[in-house]
């Protein structure tokens, strides 16, 4: 008995003191390539050398769901802080793999002041998603087809004239942003609202079966500049970061943007339930630094994706490398963002399953 | 009666043999153990588990284990709603669910099914925390106070459906079926996708299949009929894109296919100096069921030459000279000798090539647009997003190649297979 107490006490004061060790790594999960890259410069950077963290990335983000789950039944929660896209964050949310966050006392004020959650505003799309950038699904298309006579699209519903702008369009696989599209040029200007009944539904797929035959439906969404450079169709829609790679980065001359009713989406950071403590703490003061206005504005030198803070938009500056000014190629810029659609997350837990299924079928007939 | 034959130890002969047979066969399994544990492991087990995702429904009874079974004995109809008991555990249960924060796991589970419950369930999981549960008003107009829905004597009635120990609701759907109250219905047409792709990934792999065996037959009948240096030289070209990765094989042909590719510009430039020839070019050669089997019928042209040459190979030379001596013409002496001594081959490198193609997954989705991909395709999505029906079309297509392999056991005959 006695020999068990004290093994008891070493065993909990061992325990104490690794409790009270300041952490000194943290991991975090991101989707790899240029934009975990922009992260590392513009947050994990410069506070590992401040506070002297090591940071750890896993890139890991497209499985984050099904591998928080594991970790999760597993009880070895190895991941920190991870970056998700907002429909994933509700979904963790929901199933209590997330840790609730409490924007006004977690997350820095804007400079002037302005608590987080009016600066991140709408944004916050669950109490568990700590918003960072805004991007967008839109159009490019070719400036160069003869067949157009110097027409240029300026609205989205120019997608669905092949009269005027004949040619092929690439489109993502998915139902998403699509069935808004859809549904928009199909006269539904409340678009969620009539996606919500059967006959909106039909509707936003009878706009595409209207221009079925000239469409492509890319396999990823590196797929589409590349269908862009090629030729193989004179439009396509997808992510606004790898049209931009494509216009700025390449410098493709004969690829132009088409803003109009860009459909925006949300990625951010969840931070797993049940961590430790002391990691906890950590990883929530290294996540109030990295989302503070002026660290959401310096993630936009090194990609084109929108900060999500009002705050942050008018420090954008210039690319780090190319040097030219990034607000044009935001999706958040004014210009930009005349006519937009916010992705609709509560609609679409709700009724994915059943228009993914319809638009599936359509795409098999 | 005949006395019992003894070995030198005493024991009956009989005995003394099983044990050795015994003593042999735990040797050989141990030989083999190591493999058999791997197989277990990697192959029987997943498979399992697959099986069991298709029909498990644990979710709901880990969350609301008693409502469900209340349910399950409640007898459902469209006109009343479930009684007050329903209702308590309902509310308890969820109550401890919201704040384990468990209840939206349930909510996206039946959601799957029901389109709309993932919402009902945050905001019932927002709104339950808050009730008081002794206040003697009833549960049901709790619940109804909150949304008219949960008062639905037809909510109740399909969370029932959906609420049993194992569901067949994901085979249901596997098939673009639905469960409902009034059991299996299939779905409106416009929602149908499924059999199709079933039906095409079978039509097409036969097609494959037979492609294979066209193109590839004269290949191994010249490889098992050359001189060895010519041969060898033969087999490189074979092995060749066999050595090379899937992706990139795939890849190459996207790149001579698409409308601005190696072939369409090779046609557009004949069609420019001779005008009638390739009129239309360029053609859609890409993202359609064409480019699917052109590029699969390449992929898997090895798995179909190899077991052919290797059974070419081992025909003696003399059967055809000899029937040709006994008056038989080119044709015959082939269609008659030679040809049904290759079938065994023939049947080897069908089976090989058509369970290959089943299952295939990159070619497809890469080079197969729309009307090209496979429900492996849809399989890989389903894993990701609904884990249950993705299992059940994976047993599914499973069981649709067991049937289909004892189809062909019965005609050909297994047996007759020969790999060499």
């Amino acid at each position: 008995m006695k020999k068990t107490t004290t093994l008891l006490a070493v065993l909990s004061l061992a325990f104490a003191t690794t409790a009270t060790a300041e952490v000194k790594n943290l991991t975090l999960v991101s989707w790899g390539g240029a934009y975990q890259a922009s992260q590392q410069k513009a947050y994990s950077k410069p506070y590992g050398a401040e506070n002297g963290i090591k940071f750890t990335w896993d890139e890991s983000s497209s499985e984050a769901v099904n591998k928080l789950r594991t970790q999760a039944e597993s009880g070895d929660i190895s991941w920190d802080l991870v970056d998700v896209v907002a429909a994933d964050a509700i979904r963790l949310c929901d199933e209590g793999l997330a840790r609730p966050v409490d924007a006004d006392s977690e997350l820095a004020a804007a400079p002037d002041g302005t608590p987080a959650s009016k600066d991140f505003g709408d944004l916050i799309v669950s109490e568990c998603f700590i918003p960072q950038i805004v991007y967008s699904t839109t159009w490019g298309f070719r400036n160069d087809i003869a067949e157009w006579n110097g027409n240029k699209p300026s609205t989205i519903c120019d997608i669905f004239d092949v009269k005027k702008f004949p040619g092929k369009r690439a489109i993502l696989p998915g139902a998403v942003s699509n069935m808004e599209w859809g549904a928009y040029c199909a006269g539904n200007k409340d678009v969620y609202e009539s996606l919500k009944t059967k006959e909106g539904q039909q509707a936003a797929l009878d706009k595409w079966s209207s221009i079925k035959d000239n469409l492509v439906f890319a396999a990823s969404a590196a797929d589409v500049p590349q269908l862009l450079t090629d030729g193989e169709v004179v439009m396509g829609s997808t992510y606004n970061g790898r049209l931009f790679s494509l216009i700025a980065e390449s410098g493709a001359k004969n690829v132009e943007m088409l803003w109009d009713a860009q459909v925006f989406d949300l990625d951010g950071w969840i931070v797993p339930a049940k961590l430790p403590a002391e990691r906890e703490a950590a990883v929530m003061k290294f996540v109030k630094y990295a989302t503070d206005t002026q660290r959401l504005a310096d993630q936009s030198k090194y990609i084109s994706y929108g900060p999500a803070r009002n705050s942050s938009a008018p420090l954008v500056g210039k690319h780090a490398d190319l040097g030219i000014d990034m607000a044009p190629h935001m999706p958040t810029d004014p210009n930009n963002a005349k006519n937009t659609i916010l992705t609709n997350y509560e609609f679409w837990a709700d009724y994915r399953d059943d228009i993914d299924a319809k638009w599936e079928a359509w795409k098999a007939q | 009666m005949s006395e019992v034959l003894l070995t030198k130890d005493g024991r009956p002969l009989h005995q003394s043999l099983a044990r050795a047979l015994l003593r042999n066969k735990i040797r050989a399994l141990l030989l083999i153990a190591p493999l058999l544990i791997f197989l277990v492991i990697t192959y029987v087990m997943p498979i399992f588990s697959v099986l069991y995702k298709s029909v498990n429904n644990d979710v709901v009874y880990e969350i609301i284990p008693q409502t469900a079974q209340q349910l399950m004995e409640w007898e459902g109809d469209a006109d009343t709603a479930p009684p007050e008991e329903i209702y308590a555990s309902f509310a308890t249960e969820m109550l401890i669910a919201a704040k384990a924060r468990e209840h939206g796991r349930l909510g996206v589970h039946y959601n799957k099914d029901i389109s709309g419950l993932s919402s009902k369930f945050r905001k019932l999981g927002r709104a339950i925390k808050k009730w008081d549960f002794e206040d003697g008003q009833s549960f049901k107009d709790k619940f109804v106070e909150l949304d008219e829905f949960w008062g639905k004597p037809d909510t109740w009635a399909q969370l029932k459906v959906y609420s049993s120990p194992y569901t067949m609701g994901n085979f249901a759907r596997a098939v673009d079926g639905n469960l409902t109250v009034d059991g299996f219905q299939m779905r409106p047409e416009n929602e149908r996708f499924l059999f199709k792709l079933f039906v095409r990934t079978m039509g097409l792999s036969l097609f494959i299949t037979i492609m294979t065996i066209v193109l590839g037959y004269p290949v191994a009948w010249l490889l098992a009929n050359v001189s060895t240096r010519t041969a060898n030289l033969l087999m490189i070209m074979v092995l060749l894109p066999f050595w090379t990765s899937l992706l990139v094989r795939t890849a190459s042909w996207r790149v001579l296919l698409q409308d601005s590719g190696v072939l369409n510009s090779l046609f557009q430039w004949a069609n420019e100096k001779v005008p009638f020839l390739f009129n239309g070019a360029p053609y859609e050669l890409m993202y359609n069921q064409l480019a699917v089997v052109i590029a699969m019928t390449h992929i898997l042209m090895p798995f179909m030459i190899l077991p052919m040459y290797s059974v070419m190979k081992t025909i003696n030379p003399s059967y055809l000279r000899a029937a040709k001596s006994m008056g038989a013409t080119d044709w015959t002496a082939f269609w008659r000798v030679y040809f049904p001594l290759t079938v065994s081959g023939i049947g080897a490198g069908a089976i090989l090539v058509f369970i290959l193609a089943v299952g295939y997954y990159i070619t497809p989705a890469i080079v197969g647009g729309t009307d090209g991909i496979f429900i492996s395709n849809s399989i890989a999505g389903y894993l990701k997003s609904n884990q249950g029906l993705g299992a059940a079309l994976a047993s599914l297509l499973l069981f649709i190649v067991l049937v289909l392999y004892f189809i062909y056991d019965r005609i050909v005959g297994v047996d007759n297979m020969k790999l060499g």
